[in-house]
């Protein structure tokens, strides 16, 4: 198999060598390659509205509405199911998108640039918790304070990035995880060095003092503030992965809601999907498994680089959301070297005795050992709007990674390479 | 080294396969590790054969 270690390994050096880095900020209209105002991005693999869960239609209405499109609920309904409105996952656009990851066209995105290889991801700012877009809440407060992050945050966090230069998201990551993150459900480390990087940036904008206020309370208010910038980091450190021949590294986890799906270098832009899994976990009071919706986001790009779920041994805090003792969580980051190729250079895990965080998902390891990847993960409920109702532990289907070790050794026969 | 001379010493225990095995063991303060051995693909035939292919390229 050494052609395909020597694969592998070209892989491994392009994830390994990523400088994911902030360059700026733009709208989506003039920055998403493809974007135009009938395209709804979303999470996950290609899905049609007909198929789409409760939480990714009511992004989808919500995104509607924000976007002018529609002056109501009903309105947007049935523009949503007309066949007017393009649907798209945000990954064949360079994005990234957390929960129902609905993107158009007026929406600011980040610019995340990998340095090592010239590409770029994109990603929305994070709306905060609560009755949020990506939970598939669509009322006017949601709108409204869509609304303000366009009209207020965007333009200062622009301007303020303009003034700071280029942000090195893969320093402030590696630094992060040696502080309690695990930049999928635990950002707290990484959202407090964000602000104290931009800080005084921030206050050089030509802005109202009482708008830059409003800036540092939100962004103080929102923990999760930068899994917007760690999921487009990831993304961006990976792509390129895809363009590896005969490589069977993953480069690609991501969920609709519906289905989950996977991409492999070898086998290109090919998903493969499965149904998404309902997620074993904690709930909040009121609510039980009865009320979640299956599997949901691009958030499991950070898995794939080999943070989140992969380095929970390094964020101990975390099983008091997902559930759990903090020795699972050192159970399940070692588990994770069982399918993986090689330990990051840059996220070194301190509760690991500093190993690197499990690098490089491969889908032979995977079938063989049958140990599938962990995803940590907030739980939506399965109706539009409600939020999000708890958080818990997940893995993608085997069958996601048994269809695509079947493709591969057809592929190779193809060539053949395979007697 | 005959089998009775090896159960007159202490003896440490690698267990694969059944768990209930190293459980046994423990009970009895014997000096054990469980190894979480399966078989390739969980037995599954097909993807064994998958892998297998893949095992014997060059």
């Amino acid at each position: 198999m050494q052609f395909i270690e020597d694969a592998n390994k070209k892989a491994l050096e392009i994830i390994q060598n990523a400088q994911p880095t902030l360059v700026g900020m733009g709208v989506a209209r003039d920055t998403i390659p493809g974007m135009h105002d009938k395209l709804v991005l979303h999470a996950g693999p290609p899905i049609t509205w007909e198929k789409m869960s409760g939480p990714l239609r009511g992004a989808v209405i919500g995104g509607l509405i924000y976007q002018g499109l529609a002056s109501n609920p009903e309105e947007a309904e049935k523009l949503a199911a007309s066949g007017e409105i393009e649907y798209a996952p945000c990954h064949e656009h360079n994005a990234v998108g957390p929960m129902a990851g609905v993107v158009t066209a007026s929406m600011p995105v980040f610019i995340i640039e990998n340095k090592s290889q010239g590409n770029f991801a994109y990603c929305t700012m994070n709306e905060g918790l609560g009755k949020v877009l990506r939970f598939g809440a669509y009322e006017p407060s949601v709108i409204k304070h869509l609304n303000w992050m366009e009209k207020t945050l965007y333009p200062i966090l622009k301007e303020a990035l303009e003034i700071y230069g280029p942000m090195d998201i893969k320093n402030l990551m590696a630094q992060s995880v040696q502080m309690g993150d695990e930049c999928h459900n635990r950002n707290k480390a990484t959202t407090s060095l964000f602000i104290r990087e931009l800080a005084s940036s921030i206050l050089q904008t030509n802005s109202s003092k009482e708008d830059q206020i409003k800036v540092f309370d939100f962004l103080n208010s929102n923990d999760h503030f930068t899994l917007n910038l760690s999921m487009p980091a990831a993304k961006a450190s990976l792509e390129p992965v895809g363009k590896v021949k005969d490589s069977t590294i993953v480069y690609t986890m991501c969920r609709n809601g519906t289905e989950f799906g996977i991409r492999v270098a070898a086998l290109g832009n090919r998903w493969f999907t499965a149904p998404a899994e309902i997620i074993d976990g904690l709930y909040f009071p009121g609510y039980s498994m009865e009320d979640a919706n299956p599997d949901i986001g691009d958030s499991s790009i950070t898995e794939t680089l080999g943070l989140g779920g992969f380095s929970m041994a390094t964020a101990p805090a975390i099983v008091q959301f997902v559930g759990g003792t903090s020795q699972d969580a050192v159970n399940y980051t070692t588990q994770m070297y069982e399918i993986t190729t090689e330990e990051s250079g840059s996220y070194k895990l301190p509760p690991m005795n500093f190993r690197g965080s499990p690098t490089g998902i491969d889908i032979r390891k995977v079938v063989d050992t049958q140990i599938r990847p962990v995803i940590n993960t907030g739980i939506a409920h399965k109706d539009a709007g409600v939020g999000q109702v708890g958080a818990g532990v997940v893995n993608p289907p085997m069958k996601c990674f048994e269809d695509a070790l079947e493709a591969y050794v057809a592929l190779l026969e193809e060539e053949g390479m395979l007697e | 080294m005959s089998l009775n001379d090896l159960f007159a010493k202490e003896l440490k225990v690698v267990n694969m396969g059944l768990e209930s095995f190293y459980d046994d063991l423990k009970k009895q303060d014997v000096s054990a590790i469980h190894v979480q051995w399966k078989p390739s693909a969980g037995g599954d035939k097909k993807m064994s054969s998958l892998l297998g292919r893949l095992k014997g390229l060059k």
